[in-house]
């Protein structure tokens, strides 16, 4: 035992069994929670045998019949979606724009940038109800009001994505590119673009995924239960009126963004290949996001 | 979730000169011979869009807070009135907030020091259990390193609020947790976890927001030069000592972007607060903020408290802000 201690090159035992501690940890209350979305009986803390009952078996409050429930999923959804089409784009011109331009301009709108990707969500909420409410008041609580914010608070994460990614392109194979008589546009469509794809994919499935599971902007900005999406249905349920319905919800909520991870990771892997070896590509993923 | 790893680079300081594209008229002249030249505008029209959009939709929407804040009220159905020339600001929201958490009978107060007192210790909570783990995976993980690094970002994919359920489902008077303690005879009938626990509470920020302290952590142990360590234990320093004098050092930044980013969606936070305890006992100013939003009427304290929310934050936004626009200017020498 004593040797042991002693031991310069010992393994991290205790260290190991740290990590594992921690995985078991984080990922065990959600696989319970995964697991009693099948139960059969009302309980989510007593098992009573298996069931797809609170998917679409129970005629009445499973997630399939329950019209409330399928709106929420579809609403969060579409949110995704549309918040992913408008940001991605606008994040990846203003990122070139911001990146190459080099203004005081510029720096001043790369700290706004920052500061929305920092700033505790809450605020930023608050702040655009009162916008809605009070001065743009053409713009209706609900889809468009959430969109717009969604898309003010994940334009950062394509902004910073494409910018890193930006830095370590460089500029010469645009110019080679322009003194071999292309076009600035050319240059940019045939040769920018192209370089920046992985960036601007990595980032469009960071802010979707992000945006599934978006609850403060959401809730503030939505306008009636038409418009409340799986996250608020989840908070308002939790504790109040829960049935295993619930964690079937959150199930297919996280199928579905585990789906798009999956893809993603897929696609990037596609995206850079030839440029890193197979075993970094999961780092290389990862440091992006 | 992009940490310290993936910052934007910043205008080069002053007298870099840095890669210059063809600018100006003496520019346009020398990619003439090239063949094409970009004009002026080129560039800048890319960031137009975005420029419009954060100008509309993040520095217009603070101006309307400041209004409110600001602004007067309405006397019949007490709604706040947006006073739009700051010549009228009147500052009476303040001072009814001042009294409301500093005055006799202030009942604001506590939750400002609840506030501040979880999120110290949910940090430091995270601090201590994530780096370890984040030590572990960048150290000694070797082949098994993409995995754990999977595993590690799993909890991201899953939806905060799912996460939060599975503790709502555990912790019930009749849940797992509790019907485990009872039977292993730890306690003697079932703990009311979710009847306004500050441990609870703690416990439940430590579990939602720990993956970006993980990764954060992560993005700046696997920078450390894996020589410099090995140079230590050539040159005789135990394990311990290596750590201390060696790793810890070099990690420091990581720590503070780690803290950084833990703590400020952690103030902001009221949800967890909401599902995990509910009562006013355990209230922080993120359920004040979002009382306020709910109960007519309150519109103008809710701005004030976001203002000062602002404030009280402005230290480490700005901290972190620049700490991400150094580390750009060094990785882009």
């Amino acid at each position: 035992m004593r040797r042991w201690l002693t031991d310069p090159w010992r393994k991290p035992r205790l260290l190991e069994a740290l990590v594992w501690g921690y995985l078991a940890w984080s990922v065990l209350p959600v696989a319970i929670a995964v697991w009693f979305s099948f139960n059969s009986g009302r309980s989510r803390s007593s098992w009573q045998g298996f069931s797809l009952r609170w998917y679409w078996e129970d005629p009445v409050l499973s997630v399939w019949h329950d019209p409330d429930l399928q709106r929420a999923l579809l609403h969060s959804l579409r949110l995704a979606v549309l918040t992913t089409l408008v940001a991605v784009p606008l994040g990846v011109a203003f990122a070139i724009g911001l990146d190459r331009w080099r203004g005081r301009l510029a720096a001043g709108f790369n700290f706004q940038m920052l500061l929305s990707f920092v700033l505790p969500e809450i605020i930023l909420a608050v702040a655009l109800l009162f916008l809605f409410t009070n001065l743009l008041k053409a713009v209706q609580l609900g889809t468009t009001a959430q969109l717009l914010g969604l898309v003010t608070f994940q334009l950062s994460y394509p902004v910073i994505i494409c910018r890193a990614r930006l830095l370590s392109i460089g500029n010469e194979y645009e110019e080679a590119a322009m003194d071999l008589g292309a076009s600035p546009v050319k240059a940019l469509r045939h040769v920018l673009l192209p370089l920046l794809s992985p960036a601007i994919f990595a980032s469009a499935v960071l802010v979707f995924a992000d945006v599934i599971d978006d609850f403060v902007l959401v809730r503030y900005l939505s306008a009636d239960a038409a418009s409340e999406p799986m996250s608020v249905k989840i908070y308002n349920s939790a504790r109040s009126s829960p049935t295993p319905a619930l964690n079937a919800l959150a199930t297919i909520m996280l199928f579905s963004s585990l789906l798009a991870i999956a893809l993603g990771f897929l696609v990037y892997r596609r995206l850079t290949r030839g440029e890193r070896s197979q075993e970094s590509t999961v780092e290389g993923f990862a440091a992006q996001i | 979730m992009a940490t310290s790893e993936a910052p934007p680079r910043p205008a080069p300081p002053p007298g870099d000169p840095g890669p210059k594209l063809p600018h100006g008229r003496g520019a346009r002249r020398a990619s003439a011979r090239a063949g094409a030249w970009r004009p002026r505008w080129f560039w800048p029209a890319f960031a137009v869009p975005g420029m419009v959009w954060l100008v509309v939709l993040f520095l217009l929407p603070f101006y309307v807070v400041l209004s409110i804040a600001f602004g007067a009220v309405d006397p019949l159905f007490r709604t706040p009135v947006p006073v739009w020339n700051p010549v009228q600001w009147n500052p009476f929201q303040f001072q009814l907030l001042f009294d409301r958490v500093f005055g006799p009978g202030g009942f604001l107060g506590p939750a400002f020091v609840r506030t501040f007192l979880y999120v110290v210790a949910a940090s430091a909570l995270c601090l201590l259990l994530a780096y370890p783990v984040a030590y572990y995976v960048t150290r000694y993980a070797g082949r098994r390193k993409g995995l754990l690094l999977v595993a590690l970002l799993a909890p991201f994919w899953v939806s905060y609020m799912m996460r939060m359920l599975a503790w709502v489902n555990l912790l019930e008077n009749d849940g797992m947790v509790n019907r485990l303690l009872v039977s292993t005879r730890l306690l003697a009938e079932p703990f009311p976890w979710l009847a306004g626990q500050p441990v609870t509470v703690t416990l439940g920020l430590v579990y939602g927001y720990i993956p970006y302290m993980v990764l954060a952590l992560y993005a700046g142990l696997d920078r450390v030069d894996q020589r410099l360590l090995e140079a230590a234990r050539d040159l005789g320093a135990s394990r311990r000592r290596t750590f201390v004098l060696v790793t810890l050092p070099l990690s420091r930044q990581a720590i503070l972007a780690g803290l950084v980013v833990t703590a400020l969606p952690m103030f902001g936070d009221y949800f967890t607060n909401d599902l995990l305890s509910g009562s006013p006992r355990t209230s922080m100013v993120g359920n004040l903020i979002n009382d306020a939003i709910g109960s007519p009427g309150q519109g103008g304290q809710a701005a004030a408290l976001v203002l000062v929310m602002m404030v009280l934050l402005a230290v480490p936004m700005l901290g972190y802000i620049r700490s991400t626009g150094r580390a750009a200017r060094d990785a882009g020498r």
